[in-house]
């Protein structure tokens, strides 16, 4: 199990360090930093202060490996845009996305796996045919096009919801409702699939052989075999959530990890976008970790 | 009229399918006492399992659709409960055994909590369900049975994995078991054992059993009457003894005839130098040792029967032998090269001497080409064979060789039948003209009858073309017919060689008597004087 | 069970021959009328997108100012008014139809490159050695663990935004889907016995990998482009939505939304219609992709032809 633990971090942490190299690299492509946090009417001198302030004007490998020395002391770097720890700022939007992917995909996994279950135990019922019909409008349904016609709907003319921010609770609802829509769809569609054949598994005839009731034959005898492909599906669609949902952040003015990734970079802020990759890359590394325990904890047959 | 325990009367069952409404049983009727086997007998397609299906209520409703009938259980007609007294039937009066009990048990809970939770179904407290579940292993005869229930099932082998579906389907006494083909996907010896068990639990309990096979061996070792079964009717039926020497069907006359090991046993009368001269043969997976030293010879035109079970190493030798995979020591000569070392330029032009017949042609053909792609291919990988403007004749000759027809060339695989499928597997390695065939269970996937047609076709190739047979098998009675020589195999090391005729009338190894002791005879008068036999020498 | 089933419907020496290809997926086509209805809506979407912005462009950046947000529904007006009319008064029916060619463009270029690009490799890591298969993994892990909008955002931004960036962008985050799908298909496929059945034979590496394998990974594969296809159309607008996509005066689908956000109190038409279009397109590739799932796949393919005419 160790082991495996070890093995995993290992190819993650190859990944990890050839994502950093290229947005380190790329990102500095984009521009020059003192350009855009200084006046427009600044001398070259304060320019060329600036970037020595920041360690800019040193040649890029160098900087480079300045930055990945710091990295390891766990020193993260500054924000050039907040005047504060870089890691600081991405934790503190990085809680924000935490919460809502939580909240959403507990609430997608639960509808998802109830619709699904019930679907493929009557295929070609009506239920099944609602609740397929319903899950690929669901994933076909573009996010930000939602966002917006619930904005209208809710906020302009019902006036129920706020349009945007965060505060109270009634923040939370919109975007929860809106991010809920495509997992749901998509994951609703796996369950299905997965149930219809786990259902007309073997086994099944077994339990029916031996009087087992329509209830435990679902969800205790064909559900935990059926559940190992829709872990994967959570799990992709989990990781795209933490990585923020650009769109929905920006419409609704959240203030997560998505939305100040695109604005770190937009302004040039390097230490935030790279803080901000390295803290997702963590999560979902061990996001990933726990699908596979969930993986071998689902079925006896896979061990590390 | 007295109530028997079960009574089917007039079942019809139909299918709706893609060719329409199928048929797949018409007004059967047959009934069952307590303390009594039944056994129906049929082929794929006969049906045979529809009846228990719509016994046990698994029969899903569309596409089936039973159109007429009742199944009377102690006079009470099943079809007129509703769905809960039906489950409340099942596990507790009839409950159900089935083939292939590794896909019947749930792979992901242990054999113990099913075992529980059959008991639990019906109203047992969960105490007394762990008590009874290790009493039932205990019975019958699993292996250290506290532990054997907190493992799970791919934990277990084939035969005791079926010994914990026995022990789960008895755990609440029922009057009337159902064994669905319960010992086919089992090795003979492992099948005695099963059958055995089940009998004696049968007169331990006086329940009624109802067995469902293809096999007319199980039939006479265990039933006392037998109902035969071809395409949804009931055709024959009466005891054991009258149908097999007596029957009046003539489809189950051809069932009893096409029943292997009964015919001329060959005399080998190859002579000249063997083409092939296998020494030494090893094969390692890890640390495990697959083939350990096997060495034979084969002349030209010869058949070489390798008989084995499970674990045995048969397949393995066939798989090094074609190269498939790599041995890891020995030397198979062939025609004076040894193929083990063989450079690719050699083993390619060998290629064309040595083909294979895969064990299911389902699996062995690719769905997607037409047999006319599928048997020319060989000649587009070796163009020197033929010239292009023939193939379509070439293809055409090699079908009607195999007992096809030219019109077949433009069909997919899927739109064949399961012996029709093998002949064109057969056609295919025919194709590149080859000297040695090896055979992997060739026919262990096909109906016993279809199978007696594939042997027949086999032995026409060898006597006209003299082609020589490797014939892997797990299946003595099976290369009695056909095989000059016998190589019995277990655990990688060949146990006997010898004539068929040697091997048969005059075993030495106590393996090979074993094995020939637990394969099962179709004569009812045999097979009980060869269990009287077992007995004896048991005690 | 199953066994009287297959017995019946594997035809004997009497059955006729199976009719042509076009005609059994025609077929199956009419017995699924939703993937039909999907089918019809994606050749007329198809078709605008070839013809649509020669024919309409100039009705579609016509500007009228006394027609500004002209609300939809006045059937009195000319057709090309009826979905209303934009901030500069410009019609919205020919606009979205101009809008499609782009649309297209972006998510058929993207998912063509990627299919290409990703099945090649796949195919190589599926039968190549170990090692090999090691690079290309953990290179498509690297592509898999980046955010997909961050990198176009960084791509965007240093190269501009053009539409054939656009695709690129997008194509190189999906190559790693189609690389995993054929890896693994490939991996179980060699394994089976045919593939044994016909390196026996002797045919060579690229024998079994182009004739014998590849055909039988080619209907996931499709099925797979056809749900990429709207993946990454929805994609392409959330780029273009967010401002870092197409750029005006090009026009997409995303862009038209983007472009409608800020009359949301007043003129909610402006982004809706756009976003109605994304969504039928989208849903007509899911319910084709879940047909031709079925139709592709031998196996399974009597589920539709049974319910289609009744013949043989």
């Amino acid at each position: 199990m160790l082991r495996f633990i070890r093995k995993r971090a290992l190819a993650s942490l190859i990944s990890l360090i050839g994502l950093l190299v290229m947005v380190f690299f790329l990102s500095r492509l984009t521009g020059d930093p003192a350009s855009l946090f200084l006046p427009v009417e600044a001398s070259a001198e304060m320019k060329a202060e600036f970037r020595a302030l920041h360690g800019l004007d040193q040649p890029l490998l160098v900087q480079f490996g300045q930055y990945v020395g710091n990295v390891v002391t766990g020193d993260l770097g500054e924000s050039l845009r907040k005047a504060r720890p870089a890691l600081d700022v991405v934790l503190e939007a990085f809680t924000w996305t935490l919460w809502l992917a939580v909240i959403t995909m507990t609430l997608v996994t639960v509808c998802a796996i109830v619709v699904g279950s019930l679907a493929a135990f009557r295929t070609g019922g009506f239920f099944d045919r609602f609740s397929s019909m319903l899950s690929l409008i669901g994933a076909s349904v573009p996010d930000f096009w939602l966002a917006i016609v619930a904005i209208v709907i809710f906020a302009i003319q019902l006036s129920w919801l706020p349009t945007s921010g965060t505060g109270t609770l009634t923040h939370w609802i919109l975007p929860i409702c809106v991010l809920f829509v495509r997992p749901f769809g998509i994951i609703v569609q796996v369950v299905r699939g997965s149930m219809i054949s786990a259902l007309s598994s073997a086994y099944v005839k077994t339990a029916r052989a031996k009087g087992v009731k329509s209830g435990p034959i679902i969800f205790v005898h064909a559900l935990r075999n059926a559940m190992l492909p829709v872990i994967t599906v959570i799990g992709d669609q989990a990781a795209s959530l933490l990585n923020g949902a650009v769109v929905i952040e920006t419409i609704f003015g959240f203030p997560g990890v998505g939305k100040l990734m695109i604005d770190s970079i937009l302004q040039r802020d390097f230490n935030v976008v790279l803080a901000a990759i390295l803290v997702t890359a963590f999560a979902i590394f061990l996001m990933n970790l726990v699908i596979d325990l969930a993986y071998a904890l689902l079925d006896p047959r896979i061990r590390y | 009229m007295a109530d028997h325990l079960l009574e089917v009367r007039n079942l019809s069952v139909d299918f709706h399918t893609a060719s329409g409404v199928v048929h797949a049983v018409r007004n059967i009727s047959y009934h069952l006492d307590r303390g009594e086997t039944l056994a129906i007998l049929g082929e794929s397609g006969s049906g045979k399992s529809v009846s228990s299906s719509a016994i046990m209520n698994l029969i899903d409703m569309p596409p089936g659709k039973i159109t007429s009938g009742e199944i009377l259980l102690d006079g009470k007609d099943l079809f007129k409960m509703n769905a809960e007294q039906r489950r409340e039937v099942n596990g507790r009066r009839i409950a159900m055994i089935f083939q292939d009990p590794l896909s019947h048990l749930n792979p992901v809970y242990t054999v113990g909590w099913q075992m529980r939770e059959a008991l639990k179904t019906h109203g047992i407290s969960s105490t007394q369900a762990q008590n009874e579940a290790l009493r039932l292993f205990k019975r019958v005869a699993l292996p250290d049975p506290e532990r054997a229930l907190d493992k799970y099932p791919h934990e277990f082998s084939g035969g005791q994995r079926q010994r914990v579906m026995i022990a789960m389907a008895l755990a609440l006494k029922p009057d009337l078991l159902i064994a669905d083909e319960p010992t086919t996907a089992l090795d003979v010896t492992v099948q005695a054992e099963v059958l055995a068990l089940l009998k004696e639990l049968q007169r331990e309990t006086g329940m009624g059993v109802l067995i469902i096979t293809h096999d007319l061996g199980v039939v006479s070792e265990v039933a006392d009457r037998v109902v035969v079964m071809e395409k949804g009717q009931l055709v024959e039926s009466g005891t054991v003894r009258e149908v097999y020497h007596n029957p009046q069907h003539a489809y189950t006359k051809k069932l009893i005839s096409a029943a292997p090991g009964k015919g001329e046993m060959h005399e080998p009368e190859a002579s000249g130098d063997a083409i092939l001269s296998v020494k030494d043969a090893r094969k390692f997976y890890g640390g495990f040792e697959a083939l350990k030293g096997v060495s034979f010879d084969l002349k030209a035109g010869e058949t070489v029967a390798v008989v084995g079970e499970s674990g045995s190493g048969k397949s393995t030798l066939a798989r090094i032998l074609l190269r498939l995979e790599e041995a890891d020591g020995g030397t198979a000569k062939w025609k004076g090269k040894d193929l083990f070392t063989m450079s690719p330029g050699d083993l390619f032009k060998l290629r064309r001497d040595l083909q294979m017949v895969f064990q299911d042609p389902t699996q062995s053909l690719n769905p997607r080409m037409t047999v006319y792609q599928l048997i020319s291919e060989a000649w587009v990988i070796h163009p020197e064979i033929l010239p292009k403007a023939k193939w379509r004749e070439r293809v055409a000759e090699l079908l009607g060789q195999v007992g096809l027809s030219a019109e077949h060339m433009g069909r997919y695989p899927h739109q064949f039948s399961g012996g029709q499928r093998q002949r064109i597997a057969i056609a295919r390695a025919l194709a590149l003209e080859p000297q040695l065939i090896v055979c992997d269970e060739a026919v262990s996937a096909l109906d016993v009858s279809v199978q007696a047609q594939v042997i027949t076709l086999l032995d026409k190739l060898r006597k006209e073309m003299g082609i020589a047979f490797i014939f892997i098998a797990h299946d003595l009675p099976l290369v009695r017919d056909f095989a000059d020589y016998v190589m019995v195999m277990q655990k990688g090391e060949v146990v006997e060689f010898g004539t068929v005729a040697q091997v048969f009338d005059n075993p030495q190894k106590p393996y090979t008597q074993a094995l020939l002791a637990a394969s099962l005879d179709p004569d009812p008068d045999v097979q009980a004087a060869n269990r009287n036999a077992r007995l004896a020498t048991a005690s | 069970m199953t066994m009287a089933i297959q017995s019946t419907h594997t035809p004997k020496e009497t059955v006729a021959e199976e009719p042509s290809a076009i005609v059994r997926m025609a077929r199956m086509l009419w017995a699924d009328k939703f993937a039909l209805c999907a089918a019809i809506f994606l050749v007329f979407v198809i078709v605008m997108a070839i013809i649509g912005p020669t024919w309409l462009d100039e009705l579609a950046t016509k500007q009228n100012l006394r027609g500004r947000n002209l609300a939809p529904f006045m059937f009195d007006r000319e057709w090309y008014m009826w979905l209303g009319a934009d901030a500069l008064g410009r019609p919205l029916w020919p606009r979205i139809i101009v809008a499609t060619q782009n649309t297209m463009m972006v998510a058929a270029g993207a998912v063509v490159i990627s299919a290409i690009i990703g099945t090649l490799l796949g195919l190589i890591a599926g039968f190549a050695s170990e090692r090999v298969s090691q690079v290309i993994m953990r290179l498509a892990d690297v592509i898999m663990s980046f955010p997909s909008l961050l990198v176009a955002v960084i791509v965007l931004y240093i190269l501009g935004s053009s539409i054939l960036n656009l695709m690129l962008v997008l194509a190189i985050t999906r190559i790693p889907v189609y690389l995993r799908t054929t890896r693994a298909e490939v991996l179980e496929i060699r394994q089976r016995m045919f593939v044994q059945a016909a390196r026996v034979m002797g045919a060579s590496s690229k024998r079994i990998l182009f004739r014998h394998i590849l055909p039988v990974v080619i209907p996931t594969l499709t099925t797979l482009m056809t749900l990429d296809f709207a993946y990454v159309m929805l994609a392409e607008s959330a780029l273009s939505f967010l401002g870092i996509g197409i750029q005006p005066p090009e026009i997409t689908w995303g862009l038209m939304i983007s472009q409608g956000r800020q009359y949301l109190t007043n003129a909610w038409w402006l982004s809706f219609w756009p976003g109605l279009a994304i969504i039928l397109t989208t849903l007509s590739l899911n319910l084709l992709s879940n047909w031709l799932r079925i139709a592709l796949d031998p196996v399974q393919r009597w589920r539709l032809e049974m319910k289609g005419p009744k013949h043989g």
